[in-house]
């Protein structure tokens, strides 16, 4: 179970205003984050990996606190091991696509699982600036699957890959993620993308 | 400081400090058996202690481009600040930390003032070819000079050629 009790103040064009979310998640399901842009997604996710820290309230991940804000408690994102998805891929320039699955785990058997799922298992050798859109966005997934994390946090995942293959990737995901018990949160602008992928949705008003 | 400071003040600052009878340099002398004053080890560290900043300086634009994504997505990976510096920041950076290490060996190379206070010019010690330029001037020898001069402008020349040229094939910004 996860609970999210939390409250940041937000910088916006019109000026300040409240990110303000108290919801709790079941382990394993699937939950589509949507609202407008600048609303705070993107810093939800990131204050639940531990990037950001918000002013108020708590987050507990099976019993364990990784944030309490009146305390200052906080767990580093080390610590706190989620798979996170960043919008810009944040893929490291200098590693190929094997290279980036081997800096986040060891397990050869598993990195060769991932590259197959992702199709990449011939770009293996290839660094990011040769990998098209889709690519990099299916090995920023990877990456972030290769820690086998037990919550992932996906920011705008699927936006770069075509139909077809926003499909076939959605399908063999959905199958991982059931095998690996992942709490998934996905942010989305565009929730009917997600359809039959996810059990749940947080609307985040402005 | 070391930037905006004349490096001769630098330099007489620097030679008060490790003098072997005061403070830090009698502590050194006392304790190590070591002497900076006057002697190739205590050029060399008045050298890096001058040209320090013209390293830092590059290096650390260079890593303040970065986005901050890229350590966080370490983070989230469960490396340590540590780690993400050595495997995934400092290999992104390789062509400024190139451009900052061969820039600032030059701007070593030609250095005058700090190594004349702390080195004093002694022959076969620390009498660096910049000095020599000038000793060879005031005796009046113009052909000692230029070949000194010429030495020095060759290397420098060398140097920023070929950093000109690495910046065109290899510099490229990773994230480009």
């Amino acid at each position: 179970m996860i609970i999210i009790n939390i409250e940041k103040k937000l910088k916006a064009y019109s000026g300040q205003q409240w990110l303000k979310v108290n919801r709790e998640f079941a382990n394993g399901s699937i939950i589509k984050i949507h609202g407008p842009s600048g609303a705070g997604k993107t810093t939800l996710l990131k204050i639940i990996a531990g990037l950001v820290t918000p002013e108020k309230g708590i987050i507990k991940v099976d019993g364990i606190t990784w944030l309490d804000a009146s305390t200052k408690t906080t767990l580093s994102p080390q610590k706190r091991m989620v798979g996170f998805v960043f919008q810009n891929y944040a893929l490291f320039p200098n590693m190929t696509v094997r290279e980036h699955l081997e800096y986040a785990t060891k397990d050869v058997e598993w990195i060769d699982r991932l590259l197959t799922i992702g199709k990449l298992e011939t770009l293996s050798t290839h660094k990011p600036e040769h990998l098209s859109g889709g690519q990099q966005q299916r090995l920023a997934i990877l990456r972030a699957l290769a820690i086998k994390p037990k919550l992932l946090l996906m920011d705008e995942p699927f936006s770069a890959l075509d139909h077809e293959m926003k499909m076939v990737l959605i399908s063999e995901l959905k199958i991982l993620f059931e095998e690996l018990g992942l709490t998934v949160l996905i942010v989305t602008h565009n929730p009917q993308e997600l359809e039959g992928l996810c059990d749940g949705e947080l609307e985040i008003a402005s | 400081m070391p930037l905006v400071l004349p490096p001769s003040v630098l330099g007489f600052y620097l030679l008060l400090a490790f003098s072997p009878q005061h403070g830090v340099g009698k502590w050194l002398h006392d304790t190590f058996d070591l002497q900076f004053v006057f002697s190739f080890q205590g050029l060399v560290l008045a050298s890096v202690i001058y040209s320090m900043p013209f390293m830092i300086g590059p290096i650390k634009s260079a890593l303040q481009q970065l986005p901050a994504s890229l350590s966080q997505a370490s983070y989230t990976l469960g490396k340590s600040e540590r780690e993400t510096f050595l495997r995934v920041l400092l290999p992104n950076i390789k062509p400024s930390l190139f451009t900052a290490m061969v820039l600032t060996f030059a701007h070593t190379l030609g250095e005058f003032g700090v190594v004349l206070m702390i080195g004093g010019n002694i022959p076969n010690v620390t009498r660096v070819a910049s000095i020599a330029v000038y000793d060879s001037v005031e005796n009046m020898d113009y052909s000692a000079a230029n070949t000194y001069s010429l030495i020095l402008f060759c290397i420098t020349f060398i140097l920023v050629i070929g950093v000109f040229i690495f910046n065109k094939t290899q510099a490229k910004s990773p994230l480009e």
